[in-house]
């Protein structure tokens, strides 16, 4: 039990009748935050996620200035100096032509990032279209088009790839192509399912009540509030579409030398791989870092922006 | 009596990316053998956070107990190693969860989840753990236990389901029941049977009973002891009695005069504000900001804990023999009779809007139709209120959104101001009818400030020409509906439940509109809050003339809102009449049980009125009984009621469709 009778004496004007303070109790005291300043500060805690932050912006200045570093160019070849190991010349050495590795290497992470984000961002456009009008107009018109998903889904990915490699020569925008065929499957089902679920909040119908049309309901209320998950699944395609260019181009339906990616880089460094390791090493460590950094990045950002675990 | 739990200055904080939230701050309780204890209090006042903390359940990652002591018989639970705890919790004390929908395990058949723990705890052999299932579902009052025992969750409706949570909370004899908001989730004439069903297990098996809840008519009807909780502390504690006819602390005070009871006419008494935000709790008493007779003590100390009776304690300063006496009854009646009802006459006014046996099915994927409105016809009169009532799932809310063209009506006509609403103009009526919705956390677009949620009307209309005037538009809407005009450039996640209902209020406002439509606005609300948005509507429609359709299930806010009240069971009417008029002589037997079931707040009345419990649950609406629909549930029913009672106008403005009215 606390006590009861109060001991200590009070000034009498403390026990004036005051009233009530309103705006105090509607006062709100918490600092002013948009949802992405707020998924900021989260994902400012995320020690994984920041570093890989910063060695993705490292790697992506390199891809950028690197080249223009050394004097050489990615296809200048030099027969006297082949296969020569790092060194003060050749930052990172000469292949079995002589070219200079640093200038190959940061061209090619150039061109696979390039081609990922192109495809990542292709993606993003076709499916979200497309998903946002299954989802929105449903019934027959989501039943029709969800079976052709199916359709593409089903097919192999490497036997369209191989066809369109067939008739269009291999190059940047052919792989890029048969990266987007199949890949913006993904985010047309994503995006889907969240414009489903979506639709019947209470807040669309405020805003149909209102009298909005469709596109104000989709690019006021729909897009921006499936931005978070958008960004998230874009973050997880780049790393895999990385991937799926190195390997395209390491089993010979990629890119082509003398033009460098890392697939290319890594093909080349393997068949050497016995006496010349470095030539296998560094375009191995720089196709890992991308992969982990953009998938710890991901997940981070995933723990960031899910409105889900926001209170 | 001896306590059989006590807990002794409980602090809880959970660590959240923002900063610290003190949940709970300080709380005293003591529970004895075979009593029932009510917590009472509003969402985020730490009534939920004390009962996990007894139970151990507090998320480990980020919730901490700070301090404190909690004393079940001759343990301290807060000292027990989890393994331990795993012993008590189950065998010793029990939960019931408030959603029986998720508190069981759809996979799992219902018999074996209610002997688990016991099976567990008891160490019981196959034979008896059957026999005991048995035994429990009887004292549940399930219907046809052996065949019952077999199901799945969702071949029970939501009312069975509460009670095979009660059976599995049973199971191992618990010497503490912790009911957390148990009927919350269910209807009112289901609310009527699971709290009798506890009532009758606690005399049967003598255990004791904390029960956590928002609702006072709940508290009066259950209860022997009530503590009521603010901003995570205890403000009052005392019996039941004490706490509703001797209030002390200026928030129960308040929380009692908000509910209106069948009787209240004119201006509702409400408690202004929100509660305080409690990462950063005010120094002082917590209420302070809120009440009318704060005291400039309470802006700057903490009221300790005053002993009024053996039984009774309040913490207020206004206890201090220093303070002075307040009439608070005397003082807020006064207040409230300057304020003069005004009655609404309404046989003169004109027909706002009309519907003529307004149906609304939906196609099932399993080619079954749902008949969610099947046939209603109601008028709405020019500055009248016509509430509409009704349990869940009886179609009432697909009736609003049918009449706001949200969905397209399967048949039957809707006609505003002489014009028949159709697809083609609808569009004409978006700015005439307006929507208040139910969640308040879900009808905000969480990534919009709160400017241009109140603007989205102003802007797909045009109704501003610049940017200034849409912003002092907004900025006066904002003060009509009470709030702040800072409050424009903030964001809904900020904001509490009842501001953000205003602000939804504010967003319908904007188009100027002549007839709204209220689905639920305060359902989601708590006590004090509800007061305040029902002045809000009763205060706009004064100002602006507006016509209003009030939906919803909490009968007595109904009542002393509208002038006429429309009764729904399974997509069709089946009563409607003047607001007095139907709850002096309710004619079917439908209204009549609803009427019933309403819990009043006031403990002698309560606990010494007959009750017309209604067996059963609602019947699917997707094959609903032939006839009469309500036949399956009606005492009165006979052969005759095989036959569809015909809509008929009983006296003047009454209208019923029964056979027996």
């Amino acid at each position: 039990m606390q006590d009861t009778k109060q001991q200590k004496k009070f000034s009498d004007d403390l026990f004036q009748v005051v009233g009530r303070r309103e705006e105090q109790s509607e006062k709100i005291n918490r600092p002013n935050l948009t949802g992405l300043q707020d998924g900021w500060l989260r994902l400012k805690k995320n020690k994984a996620a920041i570093g890989s932050l910063i060695i993705l912006l490292i790697l992506l200045v390199l891809a950028i200035i690197g080249p223009y570093l050394s004097s050489y160019s990615y296809e200048q070849t030099d027969y006297e100096k082949v296969f020569m190991e790092p060194n003060s010349e050749h930052w990172l050495g000469t292949d079995k032509f002589g070219r200079d590795q640093w200038t190959r290497l940061w061209e090619g992470t150039r061109i696979s990032l390039y081609i990922a984000v192109l495809a990542a961002l292709l993606d993003i456009l076709i499916g979200i279209t497309y998903g946002a009008i299954s989802g929105l107009k449903g019934g027959k018109v989501d039943n029709f088009m969800q079976r052709i998903i199916e359709i593409l889904v089903g097919v192999p990915n490497l036997i369209i790839i191989i066809l369109l490699i067939m008739i269009m020569k291999p190059g940047i925008l052919t792989i890029t192509l048969a990266m987007v065929i199949t890949g913006w499957v993904n985010m047309a089902r994503l995006v889907r399912g969240q414009i489903f679920k979506l639709k019947n909040q209470e807040y669309i119908l405020a805003s149909r009540a209102l009298g909005a049309k469709n596109r104000r309901i989709i690019t006021s209320h729909m897009l921006p509030n499936t931005l978070g998950i958008i960004i998230i699944n874009m973050m997880f395609t780049i790393p895999s579409a990385i991937f799926t260019e190195a390997f395209l181009s390491f089993i010979g339906l990629g890119l082509q030398e003398p033009l460098a990616s890392l697939g290319v880089l890594i093909n080349d460094g393997f068949r050497s791989m016995r006496n010349q390791f470095y030539l296998l090493a560094f375009p191995s460590i720089v196709i890992i870092g991308l992969m982990v950094c953009f998938n710890l990045l991901a997940d981070g950002l995933r723990d960031a922006l899910d409105p889900r675990l926001r209170k | 009596m001896e306590p059989l739990l006590s807990i002794k200055d409980l602090h809880v904080t959970f660590q959240t990316h923002a900063g610290n939230v003190n949940a709970v701050r300080g709380v005293d309780l003591s529970v004895g053998k075979g009593e029932t204890l009510a917590i009472v209090g509003e969402s985020g006042s730490g009534k939920s956070v004390t009962s996990k903390a007894i139970m151990g359940l507090l998320p480990k990652q980020n919730a901490s107990i700070d301090q404190g002591e909690i004393w079940f018989e001759d343990r301290n639970l807060l000292s027990l190693k989890s393994k331990e705890m795993q012993k008590v919790r189950g065998s010793e004390i029990a939960v019931i969860f408030q959603d029986p929908m998720t508190a069981l395990n759809p996979t799992m058949k219902v018999g074996k989840q209610v002997i688990e723990s016991a099976v567990k705890h008891r160490k019981l052999g196959k034979q008896e753990a059957n026999k005991l299932a048995l035994e429990l579902f009887e004292l549940v009052g399930i219907p046809n236990p052996e065949a019952r025992l077999n199901q799945y969750p969702h071949q029970f409706s939501g009312g069975m389901r509460q009670r095979v949570v009660i059976a599995m909370a049973l199971a191992c004899n618990p010497k503490l029941l912790i009911a957390d908001e148990p009927t919350t989730a269910l209807d009112v004439t289901i609310q009527a049977q699971i709290l009798d069903l506890l009532k009758s297990i606690q005399k049967k098996t003598g255990t004791s009973i904390i029960f956590i809840t928002h609702d006072l008519g709940v508290v009066a009807n259950i209860a022997d002891s009530v503590a009521v909780m603010y901003a995570g502390k205890i403000v009052e504690k005392g019996t039941v009695e004490e706490i509703f006819h001797q209030p002390t602390h200026p928030y129960n005070w308040g929380l009692l005069q908000s509910m209106p009871n069948l009787d209240t006419k004119g201006k509702l008494y409400s408690i202004p504000g929100s509660p305080p935000d409690l990462m950063n709790p005010p120094k002082g008493d917590a209420f302070a900001s809120r009440n009318e007779f704060a005291l400039a003590i309470d802006y700057e100390k903490q009221p300790p804990m005053f002993q009024i009776t053996k039984t009774h304690s309040a913490a207020s300063w206004l206890l201090h023999p220093q303070a002075p006496k307040i009439e608070f009854i005397k003082q807020i009646n006064k207040d409230l009779s300057e304020h003069k009802p005004n009655y609404n006459k309404t046989e003169n006014k004109q027909t706002l809007l009309e519907v003529k046996n307004l149906k609304k099915h939906f196609k099932l994927q399993s080619k079954q139709t749902l008949k969610a409105v099947d046939g209603i016809n109601l008028e709405i009169k020019k500055g009248e209120t016509l509430g509409l009532v009704g349990e869940s799932g009886c179609g009432k809310s697909t009736a609003g959104r049918t009449l706001m063209g949200l969905y397209e009506s399967t048949s039957g006509e809707v006609v505003y101001n002489k014009v028949s609403l159709n697809q083609a103009n609808k569009k004409n009526f978006t700015q005439k009818i307006q929507m208040i919705f139910q969640d308040p956390y879900a009808s905000l677009d969480p990534r919009k400030k709160v400017e241009d949620i109140i603007a989205e009307g102003i802007d797909i209309h045009q109704l501003t020409k610049s940017y200034n005037e849409r912003k002092e538009k907004v900025k006066e809407l904002l003060e009509t509906v009470g709030l702040q005009s800072e409050h424009a450039s903030r964001y809904p996640h900020e904001f509490s439940g009842g501001q953000r209902q205003r602000i939804g209020i504010a967003r319908a406002l904007a188009v100027e509109p002549e007839l709204i439509i209220a689905d639920e606005p305060i359902s989601a609300l708590d006590v004090s809050i509800q007061a305040q948005v029902v002045n809000l509507l009763m205060k706009l429609q004064k100002e602006r003339d507006l016509t209003f359709l009030f939906i919803a299930h909490d009968l007595s806010m109904v009542k002393y809102i509208s002038d006429r009240i429309g009764v729904m069971y399974l997509g069709g009417m089946v009563e409607l009449a003047e607001a007095d008029e139907l709850y002096k002589q309710p004619m079917h037997p439908y209204t009549q049980a609803l009427l019933s079931a309403i819990p009043i707040p006031d403990p002698v009345v309560e606990k010494s009125r007959e009750r017309v419990i209604l067996q059963g649950g609602l019947p699917s609406p997707i094959t609903p009984p032939t006839g009469c629909r309500f036949r399956t549930r009606c005492s009165l029913a006979t052969e005759e009621c095989e036959v569809v009672p015909k809509w008929r106008e009983v006296e003047e403005g009454h209208w019923v469709a029964c056979h027996y009215a």
